[in-house]
């Protein structure tokens, strides 16, 4: 007897569901730690209200490394995801293998268009159709100082390179590490674009690390920012290597070192640790003109049935939507992708972020970040990080650098 | 039909592993051969395109750092822990009292695993936190002992931390060994008085070629693998100078989306390993027949 009731209502319920269709949504990610962890339950818990169905799959290790293997397995048994933690040229790699959705209905009812900047909606464009959703907008080219520190030694925060190596020098003279950071490829690459960015210029950083134009990359701006980043290698202090970044900035925390350049999750860290921006830490754009963006967003992949169609469509919407856009990105220290987005509960450095990636979208200079792979794919990128590191890490004279830069380049193609 | 079954069982429990390996392991081979005549990037692609990958492989100097690095380490590993543990075999196989105690300590390290080795390796090497940091703090302000930052020096780290991990084991290895050559033939050499060193080097240890094989083959596929390590201790770096076939193999594949690159030097190191191991097992095996 009890069975057959049972069996009635699940036949009922498998009915119902049937008419419904309801929204079904199954988000491979690897934001597993805590803060992150926090920010995904936000969007998760708008699905639901919404009548969704979410199916998490967290994937931790590796720089979502991991996530990515558990995705290749995932498509090439043609049972992808609904949507994926994607970024950059990655999107349209994907796409090219033909795997991806086109959720342009959704982006032009909700004019997503109007609302991002161009250069970061140009990311979520798959030969003209909208592929992906954007998240927040980290930005890299930041540098973060100790107030007390520069303060104690006369130092205001740098606005060009030169300033920064007479601050450096003033600071190494009085017994403190100018430079707090660790020696990791991608963080050595994150200085360098840093550097590259201050002094090939918006254009020129567009030549070399988008365009990856040859004369640009062997060029003798470029030979300058090897000298740059040689002179940058001196400020570090001597037990730098491997250091994860976390550890580089609780050294500008604690006054042992001065400046730190990273991105905005370094910020983070300082508020986690109980510190005001604009008191305890000073946060400013590295010196020179421009904005490097690292923006995470969800690619979405094709699915099958309309419960996940609607649960694809459903998911884009809330991504890109106001709340989750302001909820996230107070948990992520980074800043809402869209503009009309009101900053009035987050801090200074994530306002003056705000202001200038309008300014820099506004004339040209909003570029991806090719250290945290938005500008290119991941061989190339990997090659130029190669060279960078190999660079920073040894004796190797700019000449060299610019040679090896090509010639890696071109080898990775 | 009893008979039948009498005869084929054992190739009938054999079958199933017999066809696993077949699949997993040349199956998989082959799989990667043919990947790496391809231009696979993100996803694996099935059009052969030549030797490309291998020309791009060979035209990158972080591989050529990741293949010297093999060299050297391997070398270095194999050599320096054969000998130190032939060395603590024969001490330890002087009839010393403690000699339990003493042959535990020596093979607890095989216990760690290599990541666990790797980061307390990391420590005690870390200039400022490890043996430098505590020299100078007894008063040597000069003493300089940075091997894990320098690029030239960081490969040899590896190296170090390796043999303290293997050591221990081949030293087992080798007791073994000792212990099993004939106690008849040794006593008639020291009835003769013969000096104790020319008992090993022209007896002892000239019988004991088949341990000397096992210890070589196993160490020379822990060389050859070494991955854990590597990230555990350095990382690949500082830059990639401490960069091994298998990490770079790695980057590539789970980092790059670099398949066809991952995948030609996955054949480089398969070659390797078979240019080493190969002759010497044929050599060896071969003696044996004759």
């Amino acid at each position: 007897m009890k069975s057959v009731f049972f069996g009635a209502v699940s036949a009922t319920a498998l009915i119902a569901s049937a008419v419904h269709a309801e929204p079904k949504a199954e988000v491979l990610h690897w934001w597993t730690s805590g803060g992150e962890a926090k920010s995904v339950a936000v969007l998760q818990e708008e699905f639901a209200a919404q009548g969704g169905v979410w199916t998490d799959m967290p994937v931790a290790g590796g720089g979502g490394d991991a996530a990515m293997t558990a995705l290749r397995a995932r498509v090439l048994s043609g049972n992808a995801p609904t949507a994926v933690q994607l970024k950059g040229p990655a999107i349209q790699e994907w796409y090219e293998e033909g795997v991806l959705a086109d959720i342009s209905s959704v982006a032009e009812a909700e004019g997503w268009a109007d609302v991002l900047p161009a250069s970061i909606a140009g990311h979520m464009k798959c030969d003209g159709t909208w592929c992906a959703a954007p998240v927040n907008v980290h930005r890299v080219d930041w540098i973060w100082a100790n107030a007390a520190v520069l303060e104690a030694n006369g130092i205001e925060m740098p606005t060009t390179w030169d300033e920064f190596n007479a601050a450096a020098e003033k600071l190494e003279a009085a017994g403190i590490i100018p430079l707090a950071h660790g020696g990791q490829a991608w963080q050595d690459a994150t200085v360098f674009e840093a550097v590259a960015l201050g002094i090939l210029g918006p254009d020129g950083f567009q030549k070399a690390f988008v365009d990856l134009d040859m004369d640009t990359l062997k060029s003798d701006e470029m030979k300058a920012v090897f000298d740059q980043m040689r002179t940058m290698r001196g400020f570090v202090d001597p037990n730098f290597s491997g250091r994860d970044w976390n550890l580089a900035t609780a050294m500008v925390m604690n006054g042992e070192a001065a400046f730190q350049i990273m991105g905005d999750w370094a910020k983070g860290e300082f508020i986690a640790a109980g510190k005001a921006p604009g008191e305890d830490f000073l946060c400013a754009s590295v010196p020179g003109d421009g904005f490097l963006y690292n923006v995470d967003s969800f690619a979405m992949f094709d699915v099958e049935g309309e419960d996940n169609k609607a649960g694809q469509e459903l998911l884009a919407e809330l991504i890109v939507g106001q709340n989750f856009q302001k909820v996230f990105n107070l948990n992520k220290g980074s800043i809402p992708a869209r503009t009309d987005v009101s900053l009035e509960a987050f801090d200074s450095c994530a306002h003056l972020s705000s202001k200038e990636m309008t300014e820099s979208s506004d004339n040209g200079s909003l570029l991806p970040s090719y250290a945290h792979g938005m500008a290119l794919r991941g061989a190339q990128a990997g090659a130029i990080t190669d060279v960078v590191t190999a660079h920073f890490n040894s004796d190797m004279s700019s000449d060299d650098a610019v040679n090896m830069l090509a010639d890696a380049v071109a080898n990775s193609m | 039909m009893t008979k039948w079954l009498e005869q084929n069982t054992p190739k009938l429990v054999l079958a199933p592993s017999f066809i696993a390996v077949l699949i997993f392991v040349y199956g998989f081979i082959a799989w990667t051969a043919w990947i790496s005549f391809t231009r696979s990037r993100l996803l694996p692609r099935y059009d052969i395109e030549g030797v490309i990958q291998y020309e791009r492989l060979f035209a990158s100097p972080r591989w050529d750092t990741a293949l010297n690095n093999l060299f050297v380490f391997g070398f270095l590993f194999i050599v320096i822990a054969m000998v130190l543990g032939l060395v603590l075999a024969i001490l330890l196989d002087q009839n010393i009292r403690t000699e339990g105690a003493l042959r535990t300590i020596y093979l607890y390290p095989m216990a760690l695993s290599m990541i666990v080795t790797g980061t307390a390796w990391k420590w005690i090497l870390n200039p400022g936190l490890g043996i430098q940091a505590m020299v100078r703090g007894w008063g040597f302000e000069e003493f300089t002992f940075d091997w894990l930052v320098n690029p030239d020096m960081a490969i040899y780290t590896i190296v170090l931390a390796a043999i303290w991990q293997s050591s221990g084991f081949v030293m087992a290895l080798f007791l073994a060994g000792l212990r099993s050559v004939d106690g008849e033939i040794i006593k008639a050499a020291q009835v003769d008085g013969i000096p104790t060193w020319r008992i090993y080097t022209a007896i002892i240890i000239p019988s004991m070629a088949p341990i000397f094989l096992s210890a070589f083959i196993v160490l020379s596929h822990l060389a050859i693998k070494s991955f854990d390590l590597v990230i555990a201790l350095t990382g690949g770096g500082p830059g990639y100078a401490t960069d091994l076939p298998a990490t770079y193999m790695y980057a590539m594949a789970f980092s790059r989306g670099d398949i066809g690159q991952a995948a030609s030097s996955a054949m480089i190191m398969m070659m390797v390993v078979f240019a080493i191991v190969v002759p010497y097992l044929y050599s060896e095996l071969r003696t044996k027949d004759e």
